[in-house]
C-alpha cells in the first residue's frame, strides 16, 4: 500500500509544477498577442516595398542585366538553409518540427548533388542540426527573440546573408520557419529569400510601349534596387523571424494549456488514491481496536 | 486632379501617417523634393532627412526619416523608411548620444560588415544632429 507521507509530497509536486506552466501559459499568451500585432504591423510595409519591387523589376529591359540579388547566380549548386526555431524549449513540437523539415530537405537536396550549408538561428534549432550535420553549419544567431523581434536584428542578419552570398557561399538561401496560422496551428514553411523572388504587379504596368518604366528614377534605376533588393531580404527575414516568433507563443501556450489540464488529472486521481489509503487505514485500525477489545 | 495627397509613411514596426494632405516635401538621395497632387510618377531613395507635410500653408508635421524609399503617383506618396523620428520628440542629447553610439559600434566593429553598418548610422546620427542644429538656430 502506498505511503500516506509520499503520496503527499507527490501531490505537492505536482501541484507546484501545475502552477509554473500555468504561469507560462499566461506569458506565453501576453507574448502571443504583442507578436500577432507586430506580425501585423510590418505588413503595410511588406506589402509597399513588394509593389515598389515589381514596379522596378518590370521596367528591367532583361532580367539578365539584373543585381545577381534579383537575378540568382545562374546556378543552383550551393543551397543556403536558415531554419528559424526558438532558444527555449517547452513549445510542443515547434522546434521538432522545423528541425525535422530541415533534416528532410538537407537529404533530399544532397540526394541531388547540391552542396548544403546551415545557418541556424535559434539555439534549439543549432544543437540539433549540429549534431547531426556537424560542419555544414556556417553560421549560428540566437537571442533575436527575447521578447519580440528588432528590425535591427533583422537587418543585421540580412546583411550577413547577402555578404555571403556576394562572396559567392550560396547560390539560394531558403528559410524554414513555423508560419503562424492560428494558436493552433502553426504550419513549416519553407520560403526562398535569395535571389529575391519578384512578386506578380497588379497593377496596371508601368511600362511604356518602349520598355521603359514610366516612372521618375531618381538617382537611378539601378541605385535603386542596389538599395532596394538588401532592404527587401532584410524585411522578408523581418516577416520570417515574427511569423516564428508569434508561432513559438502559440505552441506554447497551447503545448502549457495541456500540460496544466494533464497535471489536474494527475493532482485528481492521486487526491483520490490518497483518501481512499487513507480510509482503508483508518478502517483497520478501527478493526485491530474492536478485535483487540472483543479479545479481553 | 484632386487637390490633395495621400501621404503613407510606413516603417517595418507601424504605418506613422496616413491622410491626405496639401504637400510633402521628401528628402530624395538627389535633393530635397516637394509633391504636389497630381505629381508624375517617380520612384526615389530617400537620404537621411526631414519629411515635411503642409497643410493650409504651415507645416503641420515633419518626422525625421532614414533608410528608405519614395513613391510617388499621381495620388499618392508612400515613404518607407526604416528609421523615424518625429520631430517635436527629437532632441540635440539624443542625437549626440546617437553619434556617440555610433562611433563606438565604428570601433568596436571585427569586420566590414560591422564597421559599414556603424558608419551608416554615424551618418544618419550626423544628419539629425545638423536638422536639429538649424531648427534649434531658428527664432
Amino acid at each position: 500500500m502506498a505511503n500516506l507521507k509520499e503520496l503527499r509530497v507527490r501531490i505537492g509536486s505536482v501541484r507546484s509544477t501545475q502552477k509554473i506552466t500555468a504561469a507560462m501559459k499566461m506569458v506565453a499568451a501576453s507574448k502571443l498577442r504583442r507578436a500577432q500585432v507586430a506580425a501585423e504591423a510590418v505588413r503595410p510595409y511588406a506589402d509597399r516595398m513588394e509593389r515598389m519591387l515589381s514596379l522596378l523589376a518590370e521596367g528591367l529591359p532583361e532580367l539578365s542585366a539584373a543585381p545577381p540579388l534579383l537575378a540568382g547566380t545562374g546556378k543552383d549548386e550551393a543551397h543556403l538553409l536558415v531554419p528559424v526555431s526558438a532558444d527555449r524549449g517547452l513549445c510542443g513540437s515547434f522546434n521538432t518540427n522545423v528541425i525535422r523539415e530541415t533534416r528532410r530537405r538537407v537529404f533530399g537536396l544532397r540526394e541531388m548533388g547540391k552542396t548544403v550549408t546551415l545557418f541556424c538561428i535559434g539555439r534549439k534549432g543549432r544543437e540539433a542540426l549540429r549534431r547531426v550535420f556537424g560542419d555544414a553549419v556556417v553560421g549560428d544567431r540566437e537571442g533575436l527573440m527575447r521578447t519580440g523581434v528588432a528590425f535591427a536584428d533583422a537587418g543585421a542578419v540580412a546583411d550577413e546573408l547577402v555578404q555571403m552570398y556576394e562572396t559567392g557561399a550560396f547560390d539560394v538561401c531558403t528559410f524554414v520557419f513555423n508560419r503562424f496560422e492560428s494558436v493552433i496551428s502553426q504550419t513549416v514553411t519553407a520560403r526562398t529569400v535569395i535571389p529575391v523572388p519578384v512578386p506578380e504587379a497588379e497593377e496596371t504596368p508601368a511600362v511604356a510601349p518602349g520598355g521603359r518604366a514610366l516612372h521618375i528614377l531618381e538617382p537611378s534605376d539601378e541605385e535603386i534596387l542596389a538599395e532596394l533588393l538588401p532592404r527587401n531580404v532584410a524585411v522578408q527575414v523581418f516577416r520570417a523571424l515574427l511569423e516564428s516568433f508569434a508561432s513559438e507563443q502559440g505552441s506554447r501556450m497551447t503545448a502549457m494549456d495541456s500540460a496544466t489540464r494533464n497535471a489536474g488529472e494527475m493532482i485528481d486521481s492521486l487526491t483520490l488514491t490518497y483518501n481512499r489509503t487513507r480510509q482503508a487505514q483508518i478502517t483497520k485500525e478501527l478493526i485491530e481496536i474492536i478485535s483487540g477489545a472483543e479479545a479481553i | 486632379m484632386a487637390d490633395k495627397v495621400l501621404v503613407e509613411l510606413v516603417t517595418p514596426v507601424e504605418v506613422i501617417l496616413s491622410r491626405e494632405v496639401d504637400m510633402v516635401v521628401v528628402p530624395g538621395g538627389d535633393g530635397d523634393f516637394g509633391i504636389l497632387p497630381g505629381h508624375a510618377p517617380l520612384l526615389s531613395t530617400l537620404r537621411p532627412g526631414v519629411v515635411n507635410i503642409y497643410e493650409g500653408g504651415a507645416v503641420t508635421d515633419s518626422v525625421f526619416v532614414a533608410d528608405g524609399f519614395a513613391e510617388a503617383t499621381e495620388a499618392r506618396v508612400t515613404i518607407l523608411a526604416e528609421d523615424t523620428l518625429s520631430m517635436s520628440e527629437a532632441t540635440n542629447e539624443a542625437a549626440q548620444a546617437r553619434i556617440a553610439e555610433a562611433r563606438r559600434q565604428i570601433d568596436a566593429a571585427e569586420d566590414d560588415g560591422g564597421r559599414a553598418a556603424g558608419e551608416r548610422a554615424l551618418g544618419t546620427a550626423e544628419a539629425l544632429a545638423q536638422v536639429l542644429e538649424r531648427r534649434d538656430r531658428r527664432p
